[in-house]
């Protein structure tokens, strides 16, 4: 069975429509898990997060457990979370700081990088048994490396570098730091863990659709078009209508106004979408403009210029990460099953930035990243929905066409859509998932359990 | 005289009175949860003041809505949007309607002095919610600060502390 799902994966996908099975099918879901997150930068978190030695926290690469530790000399470790001995979690905090890691079953310890510093009762364990061998450890994730204090991680040691990798869409990660006065962010302000019942894709697959909101988002959009701007509200409402009206855009705003951007790899951006004087970058708003001054004063005038007309939407980098550059705003996407899916979305604080600028960041990941969000709740019904559609025997092919006569040439080695309710950014994808998945360009299966000879 | 009774002959407006018993909390909780297992929200949205704030914080202790994010935060202007889509028919997250069965227990008044201009009423609550397919099981902590205003009590504010706020979850509709 798992040899006719192997033969027949790169049949699923053609020009302009996907097979339903790509979204329940679990014998396809263990292929992504291995093939896609086996062999992409998969990102893990921020710098910011292990700042000091002995700062760690835990995350999953594609369901499997893994700990990204700073260790006494301030090198960044990915380990396996697994005791060489037994096999248990070593590390079961999310995050925190230590000198050393231990297992609690028989006191293992093992220094920051993984190496094995002391096992206990090490007599009678036959002639072989070598606690300086490489395999008993905290293993290595085979590739850690970082941009600009992105972590990101490959359980294959072939393939491009991160940096070769990434391409065009370094602009959106330079975009998140470069927008802090003093040239440095943080993770800040907690973290939204949202799930839902569907399939892992579906979430990159609406972060660019920008023929949805208008729709899906149509009780939002009407509820705050109706409020009144005369009651009370200390921050967070004055932001949320912002947002949620600016959703009611008509077609012909993203037809015009919107581009989409797509790269090798699977990455795109939704580009132009705000101006100025919406949202938390309002020209009228004092702290904004204080905010202004001091990137000015840091930058210079020509600099915060340039910065300030990088205006994109989502940015999302291909299978696992989704940002918002101007925003500060940044989605993790952990695959959990085929038919579920967790997301954690974390705020960055820009440094230097006036500290009542963070509020208006942290009112801004309420309304768009917050579970109970009266946007983003709505998204996750649909994802829910399409899970619940295509279990039955309807429509075998999705369509992914749309705009698709209408792509042209980007100078930076993409392409781009003619506007942005062009589902070039899904092909984008998908074109990359061939990539990984197909037989060209694929990684081999991983070794099979062999008999071991007495 | 209860206190309510009291400040309704006082005829004073809008103005804690001290001496709030807990019974008399304890059936304003209650019937605040009814109003939203009924689905008749825009009843509870008239339970709280003009200047109200909604909080359900996303991590045990936090310590304010403004630098952490919340699972919800709204201020008057956004917690009337949210019951105004809560009535609309486009609200597909809604769509079947989730039931809901909610416990409000253990009530207790944590502070009452003379000189604050609201009470502070503490209680433990277990809500049940069940929409298509699944059934979600919540439960708690509801810090209400009660005001007397008009002869009735008002919400100034709540906040909801889940046990599990910091914990993978489904979108959030109805409100806890």
């Amino acid at each position: 069975m798992r040899h006719e799902v192997h033969e027949n994966v790169v049949s699923l996908v053609k020009p302009g429509s996907v097979h339903r099975r790509l979204y329940d099918d679990p014998e396809i879901f263990d292929l992504e898990l291995e093939r896609i997150f086996g062999s992409a930068w998969i990102y893990v978190g921020h710098e910011s997060q292990v700042r000091n030695p002995g700062d760690y926290f835990c995350t999953q690469v594609g369901g499997k457990p893994v700990v990204v530790v700073r260790g006494p000399d301030g090198a960044l470790h990915v380990l396996h979370n697994q005791c060489a001995h037994r096999g248990a979690m070593v590390v079961a905090l999310n995050k925190g700081r230590t000198d050393e890691f231990q297992c609690c079953y028989h006191g293992w310890t093992y220094h920051l990088d993984g190496r094995l510093k002391a096992v206990p009762l090490q007599h009678g364990y036959p002639p072989g048994f070598d606690t300086k061998s490489r395999s008993m450890a905290m293993l290595h994730v085979a590739r850690v490396s970082s941009y600009r204090g992105f972590i990101f991680v490959n359980q294959s040691v072939k393939g491009p570098a991160l940096e070769e990798w990434l391409g065009y869409m370094t602009t959106s990660l330079d975009d998140m730091v470069d927008r802090a006065p003093d040239g440095k962010i943080e993770v800040a302000g907690g973290v939204f863990k949202h799930t839902y019942n569907g399939n892992w894709k579906l979430y990159l697959e609406n972060l660019c659709d920008a023929a949805h909101p208008w729709f899906t988002h149509r009780s939002s959009i009407d509820a705050a078009l109706q409020q009144s701007d005369d009651v009370f509200t200390d921050g967070a409402g004055e932001i949320a209508m912002r947002q949620m009206r600016q959703n009611g855009a008509p077609y012909s705003f993203w037809e015009s106004q919107v581009g989409i951007w797509t790269y090798p790899n699977g990455h795109s951006f939704l580009g132009d979408y705000h101006d100025d004087k919406k949202l938390i970058a309002a020209l009228n708003d004092p702290i904004f403009r204080d905010y202004i001054d001091a990137m000015e004063k840091k930058k210079g005038k020509d600099e915060t210029k340039r910065i300030m007309e990088v205006r994109r939407w989502n940015s999302n980098v291909y299978p696992n990460l989704s940002f918002m550059s101007q925003f500060q705003q940044l989605r993790v996407i952990q695959p959990i099953a085929v038919n579920r899916t967790l997301v954690c979305t974390y705020s960055f604080k820009l440094s230097g930035a006036p500290e009542r600028m963070f509020h208006n960041t942290i009112r801004f990941a309420n309304v768009v990243n917050g579970t109970g969000s009266l946007v983003l709740t709505d998204d996750l019904e649909i994802y829910n929905r399409i899970s619940l559609g295509i279990s039955s025997e309807g429509a075998e092919w999705l369509q992914i066409g749309r705009g698709y006569e209408s792509d042209v040439p980007d100078e930076h080695g993409g392409r781009r859509g003619k506007n942005s309710t062009s589902e070039i950014y899904i092909r984008n994808m998908f074109d990359a998932w061939l990539g990984y998945m197909g037989v060209v360009g694929a990684q081999p299966l991983r070794a099979r359990v062999e008999s071991v000879p007495a | 005289m209860s206190a309510i009774q009291q400040a309704a002959v006082l005829g004073d407006g809008t103005r804690a009175v001290k001496g709030l018993d807990v019974r008399e909390c304890e059936l304003f909780l209650q019937h605040e949860a009814r109003l939203l297992d009924e689905g008749k929200f825009n009843d509870w949205l008239a339970l709280f003041t003009a200047d109200a704030r909604y909080w359900v914080p996303s991590e045990p202790d936090q310590a304010n809505p403004l630098d952490t994010v919340s699972l919800i935060y709204d201020d008057r202007q956004l917690l009337e949007t949210r019951v105004r889509r809560l009535a609309s028919p486009r609200i597909y997250s809604q769509e079947p309607r989730s039931r809901t069965s909610r416990i409000v227990a253990n009530v207790s008044i944590e502070e009452d002095a003379d000189n604050a201009s609201t009470t502070l009423v503490r209680s433990k609550f277990v809500l049940i919610e069940f929409r298509r397919n699944e059934q979600r099981l919540f439960g708690g902590t509801y810090f209400h600060q009660l005001i007397v205003s008009s002869g009735a009590l008002r919400i100034a504010s709540k906040r909801v502390d889940l046990v599990n706020c910091d914990g993978p979850m489904d979108g959030i509709v109805v409100p806890f």
